[in-house]
């Protein structure tokens, strides 16, 4: 890589000494990048920017937001009628959230789908997935600030998972409220912890990029770049890409913000906590639903909870669990029909964790859990034993070259 | 076929829409909530464009003072809120002072004073404990965030307030509860407050029940959401505006990759 001329005398002094501009115009512009990237490559930078807006909006909404007991949800509501534009900040704080998760998922769907989590790119895999948990975490913690019923009953619910922990449960609970019930003390370390979290996020995004920019973006056929011919810089091909993407997802996010800016939170959080009140039905935020019907699913406490962790933990081992040296699902027919029914198991158990714990929809969520460990400890060991896998290109501009055996299987992928 | 054809990237599209529309459903299935389903209303303050219709803000709030105001607080709100409804200065500052709050004069004795309009509605009791022992142990809500604390707001406001009729014979009703076809449980501790006539409203409209229920019902909906006008007024620029970065920005996409796709 030749060094990057700068013309600007400022930036030439500048970069001698601190090579960040050289380092950016190598990592941002002339970055390689397969040049047979989909739209699904676009959910990276969305999660990044979305993480961005939280952090931005965040900070702004703490400048005005009073971490007591007796004062949270007024200045919330302080926040929506005093102050200048405190119901956008707040909005699109809230629906930003949400949007957030959406992107994740669909990041996370990609790299299953694509075979982005294997080698050699296991690394760039966890980190994701520690992402993700730090992220659970975070929405967690901020949902129980506004201090509204489902702020405290869904913070008392889920501390109390705690307590299924043998021998030192209660005692852990005790310690994490710091107290004997979620109370002021509980609120005050969660507003410290929701405001300091999403730094820790930002430090492990930068080691997901570093990680990343070792070996480049995978690509929807999956094999490796072959040399120049197969990539493009990122600029400007990917940046313009980018744009028309985030030009969507920001449209999507403002009908939100604007006009159904409730649409994904819950009624119930506009009562002020009442520690004597319990809700008909306590739910989570719906990006948890999947989670808290696993926890529902196994009718012991303990089990519930190990499950429910164990379904993040599958996935930091998701690298090694996948024996399958192909990656993209383009080549693997059998596979890519389990992919869907994957998506469609997390679906259906998002829906059971919105609904009561009773009748069918318990049965269900046992099923639907089953499926979701069989895909994972079962399927991604054993499936690549039994399944006849389609020929790989030679390289990612090879089909247009083509020579005779893949011109006709990618003939016959363009037919459907 | 690397930039693969034109259906193949619509394929694309579509699953990202299909993904969009999968994640929304279970939301809808959420807020179907309860089986109680709740007459539907056409309410101004509805739809990208809707407005509060400041002639029922102001009727409502009439109702609110005369009926609702003997139990239910509004501590969320200003007097001074109230200009958002077309009242002046004066008029703001006179009603107001119909009510008076604690203060504690420059001698540091607690004094009552006539409330100012930077003062937050007074509330009916001065604490929870003395509304419950005022209303059989049945504490009425405050009702700044009512229409926002319920499934289904504004309908499910007006289905209840209209919804007391003769229990059927087989329930039996307890002492100090009433029927509410609407209510969860159907028992409710509130009695029916509103009456054909119940008020006189200034402007000279007919006060049915279905009239007051409809206009405080406005009037609560601004309670609830005072920023309305504002951030749909806004919300329809801004998406305007990414609407056209939107469009512009997959031009000069297409323009920039053309010398890739058409090689």
């Amino acid at each position: 890589m030749s060094k990057p001329k700068f013309k600007n005398p400022v930036i030439k002094w500048i970069d001698y000494r601190l090579p960040i501009f050289t380092f950016m115009d190598h990592e941002l512009n002339h970055y390689p990048t397969p040049k047979n990237l989909n739209y699904f490559w676009n959910f990276g930078s969305l999660a990044g920017i979305a993480l961005v807006t939280m952090i931005i909006t965040g900070i702004v909404l703490s400048m005005n937001y009073t971490a007591h007991v007796d004062h949270a949800f007024d200045s919330v509501e302080r926040i929506m009628r005093d102050v200048n534009h405190g119901w956008l900040i707040r909005y699109i704080h809230m629906n930003a959230s949400s949007f957030f998760f959406i992107v994740v998922f669909v990041h996370i769907f990609r790299g299953l789908y694509y075979g982005s989590y294997k080698a050699p790119r296991e690394l760039l895999w966890i980190l994701g997935v520690l992402i993700l948990l730090l992220m659970m975490a975070t929405a967690f913690m901020g949902y129980v600030l506004p201090w509204g019923q489902m702020s405290f009953w869904g913070a008392t619910v889920i501390t109390n998972l705690f307590s299924a922990i043998p021998v030192v449960g209660e005692s852990i609970v005790t310690w994490l409220w710091g107290g004997f019930s979620v109370d002021n003390s509980t609120l005050n370390r969660f507003f410290s912890l929701h405001f300091v979290l999403p730094f820790v996020i930002v430090g492990v995004v930068i080691l997901h990029l570093v990680a990343l920019h070792r070996f480049g973006s995978n690509n929807p056929i999956g094999i490796d770049v072959k040399g120049t011919q197969d990539t493009l810089p990122f600029n400007p091909y990917y940046t313009i890409k980018d744009l028309f993407g985030l030009g969507i997802f920001l449209t999507l996010l403002a009908a939100a913000v604007f006009f159904f800016p409730n649409f994904m939170g819950h009624p119930d959080n506009y009562i002020e906590a009442n520690p004597m009140v319990t809700p008909a039905h306590i739910v989570p935020e719906w990006y948890f639903l999947p989670f808290y019907a696993i926890l529902r699913a196994i009718p012991d406490k303990l089990g519930g909870v190990l499950f429910m962790f164990g379904s993040i933990a599958v996935l930091f081992v998701l690298p090694w669990l996948d024996r399958s040296p192909i990656r993209s699902s383009q080549f693997r027919p059998i596979f890519k029909i389990f992919f869907w029914v994957l998506v469609f198991d997390c679906f259906l158990l998002g829906y059971l964790g919105a609904m009561p714990a009773e009748g069918i929809y318990v049965i269900l969520s046992r099923v639907a859990t089953g499926y979701y460990f069989f895909h994972f400890l079962i399927l991604f060991p054993l499936l690549p034993y039994i399944e006849k896998t389609k020929p790989l290109p030679m390289s990612i501009s090879q089909p247009v070259l083509s020579s005779a055996a893949t011109a006709s299987a990618s003939a016959t992928r363009e037919k459907k | 076929m690397f930039f693969q054809n034109q259906i193949i990237r619509n394929k694309h599209l579509i699953k990202i829409f299909t993904f969009i529309i999968m994640i929304f459903l279970p939301q809808v299935v959420l807020s179907a909530g309860d089986n109680i389903s709740y007459p539907k209303n056409n309410w101004s303050f509805s739809g990208i464009t809707g407005t509060f219709d400041r002639a029922s803000q102001q009727r409502g709030l009439q109702v609110y003072k005369e009926v609702c105001s003997g139990c239910h607080g509004l501590r969320l709100v200003a007097y001074r809120n109230l200009k958002a409804l077309g009242y002046n200065d004066d008029e703001v500052k006179a009603f107001a002072a119909e009510n008076s709050v604690n203060d504690i004069n420059d001698e540091g004795e607690i004094i009552q004073r006539a409330a100012r309009p930077s003062d937050k509605f007074v509330s009916p009791y001065p604490n929870e404990r003395a509304g419950r022992a005022a209303n059989g142990g049945a504490y009425p809500p405050d009702l700044s965030l009512i229409v926002k604390a319920r499934a289904n707001g504004a309908d499910y406001l007006h289905a209840l307030l209209t919804g007391y009729v003769d229990a059927p014979a087989e329930k039996k009703i307890p002492d100090g509860m009433y029927f509410n076809k609407y209510y969860a449980g159907n028992l409710i501790g509130m009695p029916q407050p509103l009456y054909e006539d119940g008020v006189t409203f200034a402007d000279g409209t007919k006060a049915t029940q279905a009239q007051m229920a409809k206009d405080v019902t406005t009037f609560l909906a601004w309670a609830s959401e005072p920023e309305l006008e504002e951030r749909k007024r806004i919300g329809i620029s801004v998406i305007l505006f990414l609407l056209v970065l939107t469009i512009l920005s997959f031009f000069a996409m297409r323009q920039i990759w053309a010398p890739i796709k058409n090689k």
